[in-house]
């Protein structure tokens, strides 16, 4: 099994463990777990040769007594819309199938900078449009706690990776709650940063002004390593924010005394589930037993949100899913004696699945001249009332909390004949990513038939930190620490 | 019947001389091997992102100064949404509804009209598709991302002619601004126009008619007399303008329909959200004028007024901003700017070549002052300055050295020159006499006998002078 990300490099750096082992350890796991009709499926692409000539070259490091860095030898799972040189990154989907970049992400550069192990490639959604990996053109993972279940989506093999300990960390990209909801469907910490804390350069983009990296870690602490090495500026990235970046490792552990926390009402009515009612206030009330102070805050916007989002993702994701047309990369479908048009319509037809169809045409639709106004325009409006809104609440309270998402996992095949139903499983995570805010989500009790259940913190933004200090407060109460789904232990 | 005027709207579109694409670092240098200037920006490959650079801004806000324009303190990128294989992102980058500069004019001084500039605003450009034999066509991504300004005109031009003056004002503009390379055949400076006529006295536009793509000045002017006059004939028969963009066929001289109104692509512009709102604050916009070069009319201005060039003149030597600063560097080092713009008139610009933004000129300006400097000294005649020029062009030689190995040092030894017509006047004592006695068109005999003797090396000045002395005149 492998560790958490702090163990790994502390003893990779301390030379107790080899590099290699832990690679060869990590690649055992998902030989053991991933593959086959029964397996996770959380792994899109395992560059076997490329991993242990990765966990080598860190071995040699060492041994030539150059210092390691802060992964040293840690298996990270990289999400598949994260481009990496010389490994197949697909986005999860068809059009893209066997395409090979010529250069890496900003954020994977930035982990191998520190010495960690790129350990494979995770299925999603496909080009991060779902909430339980079914739009995978390859084939959903499946939840290690209930193999009949979703993991979440979009970032669900990212989440299955981390949760069956086949990495300790995984990089996973939150665009309305792909990393928080997985994280929460499968036990492990999950966070959105604030937008533009973390480079996009090299993520494909879904929708580009909600588009956020960020990790997943089995425990608080491995989270906020990885978060520290992956944020801050980056030239290639003109959303990328400039603001100093902390060592958010260093708020595991701070006080959370006296930190108000906001529960807003509109996130405790019709459509939550119970279970995850009761699992969410028992983990707020261990905050309370912390030092925390809890009242109730207004977010009225909260109701337009799943609107608000359909709308702009919807809209900029059809402009940014133009490029795959089939002229420089990717699938090329020329159907015989037809045009150009023809080669678009073909290419993009058997290339593109039927969600990502779906939000073409909407988000074409939106954009169109004589309904722009109407759509697109008034939601731009909207989100920024819903950014209000939490503006207003942090003028009284220090965090809000809330279910990261109203069930738990629900069962493969589920939503998937009903779209609607499907988005309302965001209905939690929406609000912050049109604020731009960052939001942690960590494991509180698992329901009875031992599902996990997942605490959301959002903060003000680029105030990470705090939201990581409240994570890791929770975490040490939690009767969900370092619990491992049966099937991985 | 009625009589009608034609309004015309100009769009022009201008590439920006960066060293490097607008979004990406890669080169915007022309003519290398089809589709090695890319990376993944300009490729549009997945998970690449626009970074705008500074310096395309730079030219952009240059170019929208000297058009008169207000630059805004907080502009907007927007995509342009539509498929095409040389647009690889499929949208292009440009600016919709809040463009970096508006309100501007530019002034035609032979029309003696004000033209107003709606707008300007930056945008990458696409590359090219190549279209090869058997329907294959192949795509080239060089260009692709290279900066543009489109400056905007509002519908203030009345004629083909006024049409083409002001695209060869905009186009010296800029050229002189080092902002474009005023090449119209590699396509770096490009034109469309919107064309309506109305009868004379009414306000009210007509249908205008947008002509698309047209790639040289006498092609404008053709073009849009052409439609014109074919939508005059239109109404005049009866008939309605449609709305519609039509394209210049220039084998048969004649504007042809590409697609109407109904056919009009719908670009979905909306804000780019991988950019954030360009910002131009004041000190940027301050430094950019500063750092402006002088405009072709101010230059033509101060031409006339401080070295006293005639009008003509000052016109010949702002042809081209290469020229402009050979003559002016020429008349530093000279001193006489009028007597180097007669000698560039007469001589050099029959050697200069100009292609864009370069231009050839044959000899140095430090060549050309020291060549009129050895006829200011007497040195050399005026008759043999031009044997020294025609010497040295293409040559990084001294005019001293050219005259020197020519053997052309004039003779202005005054003694060396008596003792020769002292001669010359013995050998011909017949002609002599009837000078003196005053037939005096044998002075120029004389001279020439002289001249013959010398090989023309003499200093005619102390030719006249000895001769006048020698023979009492
Ligand atoms: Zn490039």
């Amino acid at each position: 099994m492998i560790g958490h990300v702090a163990e790994i490099a502390e003893r990779v750096r301390a030379g107790e463990t080899r590099a290699e082992d832990v690679a060869r350890a990590a690649l055992a796991r998902i030989d053991a777990l991933d593959g086959g009709e029964h397996g996770l499926h959380a792994f899109l692409a395992v560059p076997r040769e490329k991993v242990l000539e990765a966990a080598r070259a860190v071995d040699a490091k060492r041994a030539a007594g150059t210092p390691l860095g802060r992964l040293a030898g840690v298996p990270i799972a990289i999400k598949d819309a994260l481009c990496t040189r010389g490994v197949v990154t697909t986005s999860g989907s068809r059009i893209l199938e066997g395409w090979v970049p010529p250069y890496d992400a900003t954020v994977v550069a930035r982990l191998a900078s520190e010495d960690a192990i790129a350990i494979g490639k995770t299925n999603m959604d496909e080009f991060a449009m779902g909430s339980s990996n079914e739009n995978s053109a390859y084939g959903a993972a499946k939840n290690p706690w209930d193999t009949s279940r979703a993991p979440g989506g979009s970032s669900g093999g990212s989440a299955v990776a981390v949760a069956a300990r086949m990495a300790s960390a995984a990089l996973g990209s939150d665009t309305g709650g792909s990393i928080r909801q997985p994280a929460a469907f499968t036990g492990t910490v999950g966070v959105k940063p604030t937008y533009g804390r973390v480079s996009r350069y090299g993520l494909i983009a879904f929708a580009s002004s909600l588009d956020q990296v960020g990790p997943f870690a089995t425990d608080v602490r491995g989270a906020a390593r990885v978060l520290s090495i992956i944020a801050g500026r980056d030239e290639r990235d003109a959303t990328s924010r400039g603001a100093s970046v902390p060592d958010f490792e260093a708020a595991c552990g701070a006080s959370v005394q006296g930190l108000r926390l906001g529960v807003p009402e509109e996130y405790f009515q019709e459509g939550l589930d119970p279970e995850v009612a009761a699992s969410v206030r028992a983990a707020i009330d261990g905050l309370k037993d912390a030092g925390c102070t809890v009242r109730p805050v207004k977010l009225p916007h909260t109701r337009f949100a799943v609107a608000t989002y359909y709308v702009i993702a919807t809209a900029e994701a059809s402009s940014n899913l133009a490029r795959f047309d089939g002229v420089r990369y990717g699938l090329r479908v020329e159907p015989t004696g037809g045009d150009l048009r023809a080669m678009y319509g073909a290419t993009r037809d058997q290339g593109f699945g039927r969600e990502v169809k779906r939000r073409i045409l909407l988000g074409t639709f939106v954009l169109s001249a004589g309904y722009y106004d109407a759509y697109y325009g008034r939601a731009l409006k909207v989100r920024t009332l819903i950014a209000r809104d939490f503006d207003a609440a942090f003028g009284e309270v220090d965090a809000i909390v809330s279910p990261t998402a109203p069930t738990p996992a629900f069962a493969l095949g589920e939503k998937t004949g009903d779209p609607l139903s499907m988005y309302l499983s965001d209905v939690y995570t929406l609000p912050a990513s049109l604020a731009g805010l960052p939001a942690v989500s960590v494991p509180c009790a698992p329901t009875k038939a031992g599902l996990p259940v997942g605490l959301q913190i959002v903060t003000p933004a680029l105030d990470e930190a705090r939201g990581v200090a409240l994570a890791a407060a929770w975490e040490a109460r939690s009767p969900a620490r370092d619990a491992v789904p049966p099937l991985a232990r | 019947m009625a009589s009608y005027e034609t309004v015309i709207g100009l769009e022009v579109h201008a590439q920006l001389l960066t060293r490097t694409k607008v979004f990406c670092a890669c080169s915007t240098a022309f003519g290398a091997p089809p589709n090695t200037h890319v990376c993944p920006v300009c490729l549009g490959l997945p998970g690449a992102l626009p970074v705008l650079n500074g310096d395309a801004v730079a030219l952009a806000v240059r170019a929208a100064l000297a058009v008169g324009c207000s630059i805004r303190a907080a502009s907007r990128f927007a995509r342009k949404n539509y498929f095409y294989p040389d647009l690889p992102k499929g949208y292009q980058i440009s600016q919709f509804d809040e463009p970096f500069a508006e309100h501007g004019h530019v002034d035609l001084e032979a029309a003696g009209r004000h033209v107003r500039i709606l707008r300007v605003h930056m945008e990458e450009d696409a590359g090219k598709n190549i279209h090869g034999r058997g329907g294959d066509s192949i795509v080239d991504l060089n260009r692709a991302g290279t900066p543009l300004v489109e400056i905007v005109s509002e519908p203030d031009l009345r004629s083909a002619n006024e049409a083409a003056e002001y695209l060869r004002t905009l186009r010296d503009i800029l050229l002189f601004l080092g902002v474009n390379d005023g090449n119209l055949e590699e396509g770096s400076f490009r034109c469309d126009a919107n064309v309506s006529i109305r009868p004379v006295g009414e306000e009210k536009l007509g249908t205008r008619v947008e002509l698309k793509n047209i790639n040289s000045f006498r092609f404008v002017e053709k073009a849009i007399e052409h439609e014109a006059a074919r939508q005059e004939a239109v109404l005049t028969a009866g008939g309605r303008i449609t709305q519609e963009t039509r394209g210049w066929d220039e084998k048969k001289g004649t504007t042809f329909s590409l697609r109407s109104k109904e056919e009009a692509q719908d670009y979905r512009y909306f804000p780019d959200p991988d950019l954030p709102p360009l910002a131009i604050d004041e000190v940027f916009v301050a430094r950019v004028r500063a750092e402006s070069p002088e405009l072709p009319r101010d230059k033509r201005a101060r031409f006339a007024a401080e070295l006293h060039l005639t009008p003509y003149a000052a016109e010949v030597m702002t042809q081209h901003p290469r020229v402009a600063a050979f003559f002016e560097e020429a008349s530093m080092l000279h001193g006489d700017a009028v007597r180097v713009a007669n000698f560039v008139q007469s001589e050099v610009l029959r050697d200069v070549t100009t292609h864009g933004l370069t231009a050839n000129l044959p000899i140095s300006a430090r060549q050309l002052a020291d060549v009129l400097a050895l006829v200011d000294a007497g040195k050399i005649s005026g008759k043999q300055a031009k044997e020294v020029y025609a010497k040295l062009r293409g040559t990084g030689a001294s005019a001293a050295d050219v005259v020197a190995e020519a053997g052309m040092a004039v003779v202005s030894d005054a003694g060396a020159i008596e003792a020769l017509v002292r001669r010359i006047v013995e050998a011909n004592p017949r002609q002599a006499e009837q000078l003196k006695a005053g037939k005096a068109t044998l002075f120029g005999f004389f001279v020439g006998q002289v001249m013959k003797e010398t090989k023309g090396s003499a200093s005619p000045q102390v030719v006249n002078d000895v001769l006048k002395r020698v023979l009492g005149l």
